[in-house]
């Protein structure tokens, strides 16, 4: 057995096994990754840092514990810009188990705003922020296209509620608020086709000025939104979180995975090369007559 | 740290090391940690169900007077006589109803934001003079990535458009749309495999922190204890499967 018979019959584990050292190795080892950023996830963190105090914005939280690792950063990030400049933000998620997501993210956020802290040269004092002044949490609920639409004509039909059991009416940040159009923005960060779902609901029949996080698999899909001006930004995968990690001048653990990335990428470039030069040197071998083995 | 956070926070490596121990090969520790996300996660939903959905959006709007929301939850019981061979016939109205509604809201929606917004966006304005270059050399507002995406859509178009027979000129159209579909697969394939590294690296990090945790010079022992007790039942398994392929390579030789 020569050696592009060898490729040709690797066992997968050791790819697993050379992966994960890789990835442990990298991981020990503390180094800087240029991180280069894109006009589309630049467009998010614009319009995010135009928001003035007492605006509204809508954070629909999309995901469940299996894209936490690409999205989380993302919304962590986002959502205590937010509170750091007195943005107003409605949360809500049209995922099942995006519940303890949001849950996360407003406990560790509420910790982190007390502090005081100075983001791309601003000095911000921490603050406490608080359910029904600050932020309202609307809670889940299923079918997400008629949850959109129900939301765009009024947050209280498909939310009598919130998250919480208070009455939506009697939550002082409620106060005049209806429906999309007191909203500056709807960022969605979705993993899955609630994200379409609100190009077609929530941009196609209200018009609401949508940007998408999205989970990796799901970012060459998106682009083509964003041509067409449906959404105005888009962050795809871990890297757009680590772009507006970069942005918001607030580097966790996005900037922090995209080292590992980088080995771990090349590492698969890497065999995806010799794979390939297995196939075709053992398939011109065949094509030639000539004993394979 | 709280022990009551630390046990769970050792709950949740040990399902980690459980899940990647699937990687070698199919275990009764990946099976656990199967099951127990399946019930666990059907169990959640269905509570989540009861007090986000069936208590403000039903029971609630019933006791308040508005007694017209009886008729969607009667619709909804009648789902449930799908499991009856004799009553079944019974759901057909409501999925009828549902089917219905979905689509007449889907239908015109989903062409608008689909389809006419996309070939609008596809077509017009495809050689824009005044933005030729754009920002950079990747801005996908340029007017070359304009006027390559509406080449590309065509070609790729053209590739699957059989009452012309793929010849000469036309070959050339059909072989450019297959260099344009493999390059979409590509890049989603690149995103994929960014997807999947980037849920690895999240494990990571959680043990990372979960060592920190257990190692700490103010924390319990016992902290310690645990992280070596849940390292050490992966390491006697490891130690035990690599004795076992060992023997069964001597065996064969």
């Amino acid at each position: 057995m020569n050696i592009f018979d060898r490729i040709m019959s690797f066992d997968r584990r050791w790819i697993f096994l050379s992966l994960a050292i890789v990835c442990v190795v990298t991981f020990m080892w503390p180094f800087h990754v240029p991180i280069t950023l894109s006009n589309e996830v630049r467009s998010i963190y614009n319009r995010f840092d135009s928001l003035k105090e007492g605006d509204m914005i809508y954070l629909s939280v999309d995901y469940d514990p299996n894209a936490l690792a690409e999205l989380h950063p993302t919304t962590y990030v986002l959502a205590e810009m937010c509170f750091r400049k007195n943005v107003k933000v409605i949360f809500g998620t049209l995922s099942n188990l995006g519940q303890g997501m949001v849950d996360q993210v407003i406990d560790d956020i509420t910790d982190s705003v007390m502090l005081d802290k100075t983001y791309n040269g601003v000095f911000y004092e921490g603050r406490e922020i608080q359910n029904g002044i600050d932020y309202v949490f609307l809670g889940y609920k299923p079918y997400p296209a008629m949850v959109i639409q129900a939301m765009g004509l009024d947050f209280r039909v498909p939310f009598p509620t919130d998250y919480y059991g208070t009455p939506l009416d009697s939550i002082p940040i409620m106060k005049g608020v209806k429906n999309f159009d007191q909203c500056k923005l709807v960022m969605d960060m979705a993993a899955g086709n609630v994200a379409e779902m609100w190009i077609t609901y929530g941009h196609g029949n209200y018009n609401v000025p949508l940007a998408l996080a999205v989970t990796g698999v799901m970012g060459a899909d998106m682009y083509p939104y964003l041509n067409s001006g449906q959404i105005f930004g888009l962050a795809a995968g871990l890297l757009g979180s680590a772009q507006i990690e970069k942005l918001c001048d607030n580097p966790g653990r996005a900037i922090d995975g995209m080292r590992i990335q980088l080995f771990a990428h090349i590492l698969i470039i890497l065999f995806i090369i010799m794979g390939n030069i297995g196939f075709f040197v053992t398939r011109r071998r065949k094509k030639m007559g000539g004993d394979v083995r | 740290m709280t022990w009551e956070t630390f046990l769970w926070t050792t709950l949740g490596a040990f399902l980690t090391l459980c899940t990647f121990s699937f990687l070698y090969k199919d275990n009764p520790f990946y099976k656990f940690a199967e099951h127990l996300v399946v019930g666990v996660s059907a169990g959640y939903f269905a509570l989540v169900l009861y007090h986000q959905i069936l208590i403000p959006n039903v029971f609630d709007k019933i006791f308040d007077g508005e007694w017209w929301y009886i008729i969607p939850a009667l619709l909804g019981i009648m789902m449930w006589t799908r499991f009856s061979r004799k009553y079944s016939w019974i759901s057909r109205w409501p999925i009828a109803l549902y089917m219905g509604i979905a689509s007449g809201m889907a239908v015109p929606r989903e062409m608008h934001a689909r389809v006419i917004e996309q070939m609008h966006s596809a077509m017009i304005n495809i050689i824009d003079m005044n933005n030729i270059m754009g920002n950079s050399f990747f801005d996908t507002a340029s007017g070359i990535a304009k006027l390559i995406v509406f080449i590309g859509t065509l070609s790729a178009l053209f590739y699957f458009f059989f009452s012309k027979e793929h010849k000469g000129f036309f070959k050339g159209i059909s072989q450019f749309g297959i260099w344009i579909l493999m390059i979409g697969f590509g890049a989603s394939f690149g995103y994929t495999v960014m997807g999947r590294i980037s849920l690895f690296v999240q494990r990571i990090q959680v043990m990372r922190d979960w060592t920190v945790v257990a190692w700490a010079d103010e924390a319990s022992g016992a902290f310690a204890v645990f992280w070596i007790i849940t390292f050490g039942v992966f390491a006697i398994w490891a130690v035990f499967e690599i004795r076992k392929y060992l023997r069964s390579k001597r065996s064969t030789a």
